[in-house]
């Protein structure tokens, strides 16, 4: 592949990136932070998305990884705004303290 | 594009454009007389169910194979379409009495529906994607349609964060499939997918991940209560019955088509899913107050059945998976329908209790609420009985002898609960709830005389609806 960078590196990175990604979700408290840990495991696949595209000679890998961008900025667009009316009436952004809804 | 391409698209476009046109004419259409875009919402519905219905006679592949229209594709069409001519009908009234009317919403329906027909549509995984997330951005905007109800906003952000996070899953499995196949046209995949595919299993597993949260079925079911209870009513009925339907569309199709070669490696998986999911949700739903969280617990356990069909892996599990999403629909939406009905301005009464003594104020829709609860047990002449009796006949076609057992002894639990709610309709005194509710209002009557109608047709005439699933379920 690529000046000899094998296949598999890309993978690794991908997996690590994309566990990262989870890890940050699972654990981070601010909604931003998980967020952005999401927009992290969609570039992960990206990645993923464009070492398969480059090893395989196919373009459908790349015109995937367009399609991902365009969906997630839609995403980033309307979670956002959701982000922005959750502040505005509840005053925090931190997920532990939206717990409203229960039996 | 040719013609043919366009035909088979048609529903999809007719659905595009409406919204659009909604968009453009919300503006000029005074606060007041903001149901006219509600009839135009209602009429789009209408010609997209007709295009589903025109296109359907002439069964093929477009745009290179990446839609196909078959019988299976056109029955979750019409569902979803079905289920949005009844969200319009029944929100309507609930918005103007927030006091939300509004254009957007019936273009974001329509937008969510566009998405969700793509879907059931869908031959190729890109398309498969693209459709989920329209389906998926526009339905978190209706989850949190009140802007200034902060349960509406918190329900918005969960179903936004947890089903973004599913997506990103998803899309895992679909470059790792990309990766081992070199394909993405979910026939060809089928064809170069190796039986002893490590990767290819990995694969299925993210995939399954993905389809689990958007179905929610156990493990992924969390977010599904909470947001279902916050979301305005209306929209709760459309999200557990339309998005649903087409994420276990594309999840049959997906698991039959590109992975049917590696199914002994994903049974287990769903197995043990399914029986999460109907116990989870029937144990849940039991010690449940607010009857919508309630109801939210009893779709989790839905998708548990569906599972059981989807586990048996042959063509009668498919048809059975096609006709309870088609009952489970109309029973859904009828039940979250009567719900919304009861619940008043600001959503103020959701206990169990507040439905007491519906059965003396409002007959005919305590009537109906029964009809739609006792089709949820799974009673002889509703359209649930033969739901679940197709989905236990195919399990046990395919040997699955102890899931069989451990479902139907779910069931029997699950009666307690609806039952429960008959019990306070019938047996009791009003309540203040019920005593100042005011009466249907048409759009609502029909809307919940067209499901309850729909609930028994299936019940006792199920060989028609019957007939053309098995005919479907041959998915290549």
């Amino acid at each position: 592949m690529m000046t000899g960078v094998p296949l598999s590196w890309y993978l690794i990175l991908s997996v690590v990136l994309f566990s990262l990604g989870v890890a940050g979700f699972l654990f981070r408290r601010n909604i931003i932070t998980i967020f952005m840990s999401i927009e992290l495991m969609l570039n992960a696949v990206n990645l993923s998305f464009v070492s398969f595209s480059y090893e395989l000679k196919s373009v459908n890998g790349h015109l995937y990884t367009l399609f991902v961008m365009v969906v997630a900025a839609a995403e980033a667009a309307v979670g956002l705004a959701i982000i922005l009316t959750v502040f505005k009436n509840r005053g925090t952004l931190n997920v532990d303290e939206l717990n409203s809804l229960k039996n | 594009m040719s013609v043919d391409d366009a035909i088979r698209f048609l529903p999809e476009l007719i659905l595009i454009l409406a919204a659009t046109l909604i968009m453009v004419c919300d503006p000029l259409t005074s606060t007041h007389r903001k149901s006219t875009l509600a009839v135009l919402a209602f009429v789009a519905l209408l010609a997209a169910l007709a295009a589903t219905a025109y296109s359907s006679t002439d069964p093929g592949k477009a745009f290179f194979g990446m839609i196909v229209v078959d019988g299976f594709a056109t029955f979750f069409r019409a569902i979803v379409i079905v289920v949005g001519l009844l969200t319009v009908l029944s929100s309507n009234r609930f918005l103007e009495r927030e006091g939300a009317n509004s254009g957007e919403f019936y273009a974001l329906l329509l937008f969510s529906i566009s998405g969700q027909s793509m879907m059931a549509a869908s031959n190729e995984l890109i398309i498969l994607f693209i459709g989920l997330e329209i389906s998926s951005i526009a339905s978190y905007v209706m989850a949190g349609f009140l802007r200034d109800d902060s349960r509406a906003n918190e329900s918005a952000l969960k179903y936004f964060l947890l089903g973004s996070f599913a997506s990103a899953f998803l899309l895992y499995g679909i470059a790792l499939v990309y990766g081992v196949t070199g394909a993405t046209n979910l026939s060809d995949i089928g064809s170069r997918m190796q039986p002893d595919s490590l990767l290819g299993g990995v694969a299925a597993a993210l995939m399954f991940v993905g389809f689990g949260f958007k179905i929610s079925g156990a493990p992924f079911q969390m977010w599904a209560p909470d947001v279902y209870q916050g979301a305005p009513t209306p929209v709760t009925a459309f999200l557990s019955a339309g998005p649903k339907a087409a994420a276990f569309a594309v999840f049959v199709r997906v698991f039959t088509v590109a992975f049917g070669n590696i199914g002994d490696r994903w049974e287990p998986l769903i197995w043990i899913s399914a029986l999460l999911s109907m116990t989870i949700g029937n144990f849940a739903a039991l010690g449940q107050t607010n009857v919508k969280r309630m109801l939210a617990y009893s779709s989790i356990a839905h998708a548990g059945y569906v599972l059981v069909a989807i586990t048996a892996r042959s063509e009668s599990g498919v048809a059975a998976v096609m006709f309870y999403l088609g009952a489970y629909a109309l029973m859904n939406v009828g039940a979250f329908t009567v719900v919304g009905h009861i619940s008043r301005k600001g959503e103020r009464y959701l206990r169990v209790e507040d439905l007491s003594g519906l059965g003396v104020r409002q007959p005919l829709t305590a009537a109906m609420f029964s009809i739609f609860l006792l089709s949820f047990i799974g009673v002889p002449l509703t359209a649930g009985f033969f739901g679940k009796f197709y989905i236990f006949k195919a399990a046990l076609q395919s040997d699955l002898i102890w899931l069989t057992v451990l479902g139907l002894l779910n069931s029997a639990v699950a009666a307690y609960y609806y039952l429960r709610v008959l019990v306070v309709m019938y047996m009791q005194e009003p309540g203040e709830a019920v005593n100042e509710v005011e009466p249907l209002s048409p759009a609502l009557r029909l809307s919940l005389i067209c499901s309850a109608a729909g609930t028994l047709i299936l019940g006792i005439f199920p060989s028609g609806a019957l007939h053309f699933a098995v005919k479907s379920a041959v998915l290549k």
